[in-house]
């Protein structure tokens, strides 16, 4: 009967203290790579190949993304402004969401999969395969070498990801304002500029880069503690996509409450 | 100048793996680490590259105490200390050629054209030449462990740790890896310790065999003086007849 109740109050014990070893864990690997940023002979030639491999070839699908969220936002703008607000009011309506929801949010999760389950897997059959500690014996710093261009390229590279995110979806509501509603292109300006403010894009962009530190580091920290074989390294990408995933929404709230209140 | 380890001690959780390992490689010598797997023979070899840290002891490397060194300083004395991976662990994004630059690009001292001579004498030491544009996918597994081996050689170090370097390869392989070994001690004078638990390895490349059991160091002697003990757990071992290591714990 003891061992009845114990257990789960057992579990609850173990998976906290676990969480909070992650935690740690994951602050050392920080402070680690702070301290790795000095070391720029090492990671200087990789940020440029990180940035194309994290930016540019993230392009695609995060112009996908927003070209369909523009089309859908125009179209249920204008279904539920119908006769009750006037309909240059889709301008507003898409700009605003695109800049300070949609666009960095659904990108930061599209790259959550795409980036973020890249390098834990790259890292993790790394890790797995002993060529971080080939790194070591070549007297290369793995932090230096693997984790802060990485780091520093999704930084640097979400909010120009976003930033065309959010033009190409603006630009596909407007195609679809012109074309499949009863629209012209001056009112459609004429609400895009309504209610715009500049600091709807230093927002946007404040928010892409913190999603590009999240994802980024998430998923050198998954990737650099695999231990095992295939599995870990399967298991270490999951992990890594659902917790940048998580922490992408809990940052758009932290910075809406922060920023926007 | 050698390597000493001494008594060093190492534990995972609450498994302990070395407890009180005490050696000494002597310069230009090349001992043979034996054990079972899972005996912490690569624990060992990675306590001596300063890879893993030691609960307790140190470790002496060209006369430096790797346990008391700086980062900075672990990396200069890496460079003195080439290291063959148990799968070559060789990245397998890059080209061969790419793989063997990786360690000299850390040594501002050579200039390109030293670099491309260093990369082309150590393709020739394994008998890999013409296989620099190579992908590390496309080479056998035989070639992979070469590879490895030059990118440690290309460094010229003065000392090379060997981690399992004929498993899992054909008796011809294996033959030409231990050729290798010994072609290395020969032509560029290193101290070499290399972790095995291929009996025909062993006493084809080491001047000193020592075996790792239970933690501790079991018997160290010359090739001769271990194939002649009177040990049943070092017998059972290196005939392969566990009957003698069980009887003897029973």
């Amino acid at each position: 009967m003891n061992g009845a109740w114990s257990a789960p109050i057992a579990w609850t014990g173990r998976s906290a203290l676990e969480t909070a070893a992650g935690f740690g864990r994951f602050g050392r690997f920080l402070a680690g790579a702070g301290k790795a940023v000095g070391n720029t002979g090492t990671w200087s030639r990789q940020l440029l190949v990180q940035m194309a491999r994290i930016g540019v070839s993230s392009l695609p699908i995060a112009l996908f993304i927003a070209a369909f969220t523009g089309v859908v936002l125009a179209l249920q703008a204008s279904y539920t402004f119908t006769g009750a607000v006037p309909l240059y009011f889709v301008g507003v309506l898409v700009a605003k969401t695109m800049l300070l929801e949609l666009g960095p949010v659904l990108t930061g999760l599209a790259l959550a999969g795409r980036v973020g389950a890249n390098i834990a897997a790259e890292i993790g059959t790394m890790r797995v395969t002993e060529q971080i500690d080939a790194l070591e014996t070549l007297a290369y710093d793995p932090m230096a070498y693997l984790v802060v261009p990485r780091v520093m390229a999704g930084v640097l590279m979400f909010p120009l990801v976003v930033a065309f995110a959010n033009a190409m979806g603006i630009g596909a509501g407007w195609l679809t304002s012109i074309n499949l509603l009863d629209l012209s292109t001056p009112e459609f300006i004429r609400g895009l500029r309504l209610y715009f403010l500049p600091f709807d894009v230093t927002y946007s962009l404040i928010k892409a880069a913190s999603f590009g530190f999240a994802v980024t580091s998430i998923g050198c920290f998954f990737g650099y503690e695999t231990r095992g074989g295939a599995e870990a390294v399967g298991r270490s990408t999951t992990q890594s996509v659902v917790l940048a995933s998580m922490l992408i929404l809990v940052l758009d709230a932290f910075w809406a409450m922060t920023l926007l209140n | 100048m050698s390597i000493q380890v001494e008594d060093i001690s190492k534990a995972f959780g609450p498994k302990v793996v070395l407890d009180g390992i005490s050696l000494e490689v002597n310069e230009g010598e090349t001992v043979a680490i034996i054990g079972a797997s899972g005996v912490g023979k690569s624990v060992l070899l990675k306590t001596i590259v300063g890879l893993l840290e030691p609960d307790r002891g140190r470790v002496v490397v060209d006369g430096e105490v790797v346990t008391e060194l700086t980062r900075d300083e672990l990396y200069r004395l890496r460079r003195r200390v080439g290291y063959v991976f148990q799968f070559a662990a060789l990245f397998d994004s890059m080209t061969v050629e790419e793989n063997l630059r990786m360690g000299l690009k850390r040594m501002r001292e050579l200039d390109e054209g030293e670099r491309a001579a260093r990369v082309e004498e150590a393709l020739r030491l394994v008998e890999l030449e013409g296989y620099g544009q190579q992908m590390p996918g496309q080479l056998s597994g035989g070639q992979r462990k070469r590879v490895g081996l030059a990118r440690a050689v290309a460094l010229k170090p003065k000392y090379l740790l060997y981690d399992e370097p004929t498993t899992g390869l054909d008796p011809v392989t294996t033959a030409v890896i231990d050729h290798l070994i010994l072609k290395m001690d020969q032509e560029l004078g290193v101290t070499s310790v290399v972790v095995t638990h291929d009996m025909t390895s062993a006493y084809r490349v080491a001047d000193r065999i020592a075996m790792l059991y239970d933690g501790r160091i079991r018997t160290v002697g010359t090739p001769a003086e271990v194939q002649a003990t009177e040990d049943p757990i070092v017998r059972g071992f290196i005939e392969g007849r566990p009957e003698l290591m069980q009887e003897s714990v029973a």
